[in-house]
C-alpha cells in the first residue's frame, strides 16, 4: 500500500516535471503558427484557431533571417571545427607528453577557470580594434577557439590511454604529430564527440560577446538579431515566437539527436570512473 | 572506484604520465609544440585581456581615449572609490547577491530533487526523463527568455492565468520592482536544472548498492537513508555544482538584459549587466573595467569559502 502511494507520487511529480520542463516550448512553437493578435488573448489560447505560417515567412523575407542563420551556423561550425583540434592537441600533451613547465603551465590553466570571462571583454574589445577584427566573423571565432575546459575534458579522458600504445608506435619510428593523428585521435573519438556538441550549442547559444563585437546588422548572429529584434518589436508577439523557433531548433535537433554521446561526456567531464 | 574532480583535484598533475622516466628533449619540443596554439590564443585573448583589465580599471578610459589612447590618464583607484559611493553600483552588488544566493541554492535543490525522482528504484524510462530534463539546458537563453516574457504577461500570460485558478493574482511579474527578480530566478532554475541533475545522477549511481542494503537489514527508513548515505555521499558532487553554479550566477546578465533591461527602477540591474551599459554604452571603460574586477574578487572569495565550508563540513 505505501508502496503503491510513493509510486504514484513520483511518478505525479515526474510529470509535473516534464509538463513544466516543454510546455514553455510547446507553446512557443504552437504562438508561432498563430495569426497575429491571437497570442494576446485572453483566457491564452493553448493552439491556434487556423494555422499561419506568415510570420515564417515574413522572418525570411522582410526580417533577413536567412542571414543570421548563415552567420550562426557559420560562427558555430568554424569554432568547433578548429577548436577541436587546437583543444585536443593540449590536452593530449598535457596528459601523455612530458616536458619542462607542463605541471606549472597547466596550474596557472587551472587558475584561469575561476576568472569570469567578461573580465577580459573590455580589453579584448580593445585588442580586436587594433586589430581589425571589430565586427567581423573572426572577431566572435577568436576567443572560442581555445578553451580551458575543453583542455581539461581531453585531457582527463587521454590519461587513460595506454603508455605502450604510444611507445610502441615511438619505437616503429612514427613522428609524434603522426601518433597524435593515427593513433590518440581514433581512441578519443567518443570525448571529441562530447567537446564538438558542447562547443557548437554553447558558440550557437553565446550572446554577450557576439552582442559587443559584432555591431553591423547583416554580421549578427541569431541570439542577437532576436534581442534586438525584440526591442522593436515587442507587440508582434507570434512573429517573436516564430524566431524564437528558428533560433533554438538547430540546437534543439543537434541535441536530440546526439544525445547520448553528449549526455555521457558531460557526467566524464565532473565524475571519472 | 570513482571521484570526482574538483578544480584543485583536476589541477594537480596525475602520475599518469610517467614521472619514473626523466624529460627527454625531443619530448620537450613536442609537448611545447602541442600546445602552443591553445596557449597563445588563450594568452593573448584570455589571460593578457584580463591583465589589461586591471590596468584599464585604473585610468579614464572613455570615449574620447577609444579615439586616441593617449587621452586616457592614470586616475588610480577613483574609478572604485567612485563606485564604492555610487548607489546603482550598490543595487547591482545587492541584486547579482540576490540572483546568486537565491536561485543557485534553488537551482541545486531542484536538480537534486530531479536526480532523485529519476534514480528511484521503481521509475521507468530514466532515459526519457532525463532528456526531457535537460531540454531546457541546451535551448538558447535569448529566445527563452523572450518566450517567458510571454508567459510573465500580466493580461494574457499564462502564469496569471494559472494563478487565476488558484484565486491568485494578477502578478505584474517583470513590471513590478519586488517581482522581478523572483521572476528572472524562476526562468533561470528552469533553464538550468537539467545540467545539475546529470551530475547528480552520476553521482547517486556511483553510491555503492551495498550500502542500501547493511541500512536496510539495520532497518533504516528512506529518510534516514537519504540523511546518512545519499547526502554525505553526495558531498563531492555538492561542492562541484555549487561552485559550477554559483560562479555562472554571479554572472548574470542576458536574463535581464533581454527581459527587463535591467529595470524596473534598476531592480533586476545585475554586475555584468552595470558593466556592459558603463563599457559599452557609455563607453565609460575604466569605470566598466573596475565593475568587472570587482565581480572577479567576489567570485574568486566566493569560491574559496565553498571550499573552505566543505572543507569545515568534513
Amino acid at each position: 500500500m505505501q508502496n503503491r502511494l510513493g509510486r504514484i507520487l513520483i511518478y505525479t511529480l515526474l510529470a509535473i516535471g516534464t509538463a513544466i520542463s516543454l510546455l514553455p516550448m510547446l507553446w512557443m512553437i504552437s504562438a508561432s503558427f498563430m495569426p497575429a493578435g491571437q497570442a494576446n488573448s485572453f483566457p491564452p489560447r493553448l493552439l491556434p484557431s487556423d494555422p499561419t505560417l506568415e510570420h515564417y515567412q515574413a522572418m525570411f523575407t522582410r526580417l533577413n533571417l536567412g542571414r543570421y542563420l548563415f552567420n550562426s551556423t557559420l560562427i558555430a561550425t568554424t569554432v568547433t571545427a578548429l577548436s577541436l583540434i587546437v583543444n585536443s592537441m593540449a590536452g593530449y600533451a598535457f596528459a601523455k607528453l612530458r616536458f619542462r613547465g607542463r605541471d606549472r603551465v597547466f596550474r596557472l590553466l587551472a587558475m584561469g577557470l575561476v576568472i569570469p570571462v567578461q573580465v577580459s571583454m573590455l580589453p579584448l574589445f580593445l585588442l580586436m580594434r587594433q586589430l581589425g577584427l571589430v565586427n567581423t566573423y573572426w572577431g566572435v571565432i577568436i576567443p572560442g577557439l581555445a578553451s580551458i575546459f575543453g583542455i581539461f575534458l581531453i585531457r582527463q579522458y587521454t590519461l587513460s590511454l595506454p603508455d605502450d600504445l604510444l611507445d610502441a608506435a615511438r619505437m616503429d619510428g612514427a613522428s609524434e604529430l603522426r601518433i597524435y593523428w593515427s593513433i590518440v585521435l581514433p581512441v578519443i573519438r567518443p570525448i571529441l564527440a562530447t567537446l564538438a556538441i558542447w562547443t557548437f550549442l554553447s558558440t550557437w547559444n553565446d550572446f554577450m560577446w557576439p552582442l559587443i563585437v559584432l555591431s553591423d546588422d547583416s554580421m549578427f548572429t541569431l541570439p542577437v538579431a532576436l534581442a534586438n529584434l525584440s526591442g522593436e518589436r515587442v507587440q508582434d508577439t507570434e512573429l517573436m515566437m516564430a524566431g524564437s523557433v528558428l533560433t533554438v531548433l538547430p540546437v534543439l535537433l543537434v541535441f536530440l539527436f546526439l544525445q547520448r554521446s553528449y549526455v555521457e561526456g558531460i557526467t566524464m567531464g565532473s565524475v571519472k570512473g | 572506484m570513482s571521484t570526482v574532480i574538483t578544480p584543485t583535484a583536476a589541477a594537480t598533475p596525475s602520475s599518469a604520465a610517467g614521472r619514473e622516466k626523466p624529460t627527454r628533449s625531443e619530448d620537450n619540443r613536442a609537448g611545447w609544440f602541442f600546445i602552443a596554439p591553445a596557449l597563445v590564443l588563450i594568452g593573448v585573448f584570455f589571460f593578457l585581456p584580463v591583465g589589461g583589465s586591471l590596468l584599464l580599471s585604473i585610468t579614464d578610459f572613455d570615449i574620447y581615449a577609444i579615439a586616441d589612447p593617449r587621452n586616457a590618464r592614470v586616475v588610480w583607484l577613483r574609478n572604485y572609490i567612485d563606485l564604492l559611493s555610487n548607489p546603482v553600483f550598490w543595487t547591482a552588488v545587492k541584486n547579482t547577491f540576490y540572483f546568486a544566493l537565491v536561485g543557485g541554492p534553488l537551482t541545486v535543490a531542484t536538480s537534486l530533487g530531479a536526480a532523485l525522482l529519476i534514480n528511484a528504484r521503481i521509475v521507468k524510462y530514466k532515459a526519457f526523463f532525463r532528456t526531457v530534463f535537460f531540454i531546457p539546458f541546451v535551448t538558447t537563453l535569448v529566445a527563452v527568455a523572450i518566450v517567458w516574457r510571454y508567459l510573465y504577461h500580466p493580461q494574457y500570460g499564462f502564469l496569471n492565468y494559472m494563478l487565476g485558478w488558484f484565486g491568485l493574482g494578477p502578478i505584474e511579474w517583470l513590471g513590478d520592482p519586488r517581482w522581478a527578480m523572483p521572476s528572472i530566478i524562476l526562468m533561470a532554475v528552469w533553464k538550468n536544472f537539467g545540467y545539475n541533475m546529470l551530475i547528480f545522477l552520476a553521482g547517486l549511481q556511483n553510491i555503492p548498492g551495498e550500502l542500501y542494503e547493511a541500512s536496510d537489514l539495520d532497518g533504516a527508513g528512506p529518510l534516514r537513508q537519504f540523511w546518512h548515505i545519499t547526502l554525505p555521499m553526495l558531498a563531492p558532487t555538492f561542492l562541484f555544482v555549487g561552485v559550477i553554479t554559483m560562479i555562472g550566477y554571479f554572472q548574470l546578465f542576458a536574463e535581464p538584459y533581454v527581459m527587463t533591461s535591467g529595470g524596473p527602477l534598476r531592480s533586476t540591474t545585475s554586475l555584468v549587466l552595470l558593466m556592459y551599459e558603463e563599457g559599452f554604452r557609455w563607453w565609460r571603460m575604466g569605470v566598466a573595467a573596475a565593475v568587472a574586477f570587482i565581480l572577479f574578487l567576489i567570485i574568486l572569495a566566493w569560491t574559496q569559502l565553498q571550499f573552505r565550508l566543505q572543507r569545515e563540513g568534513r
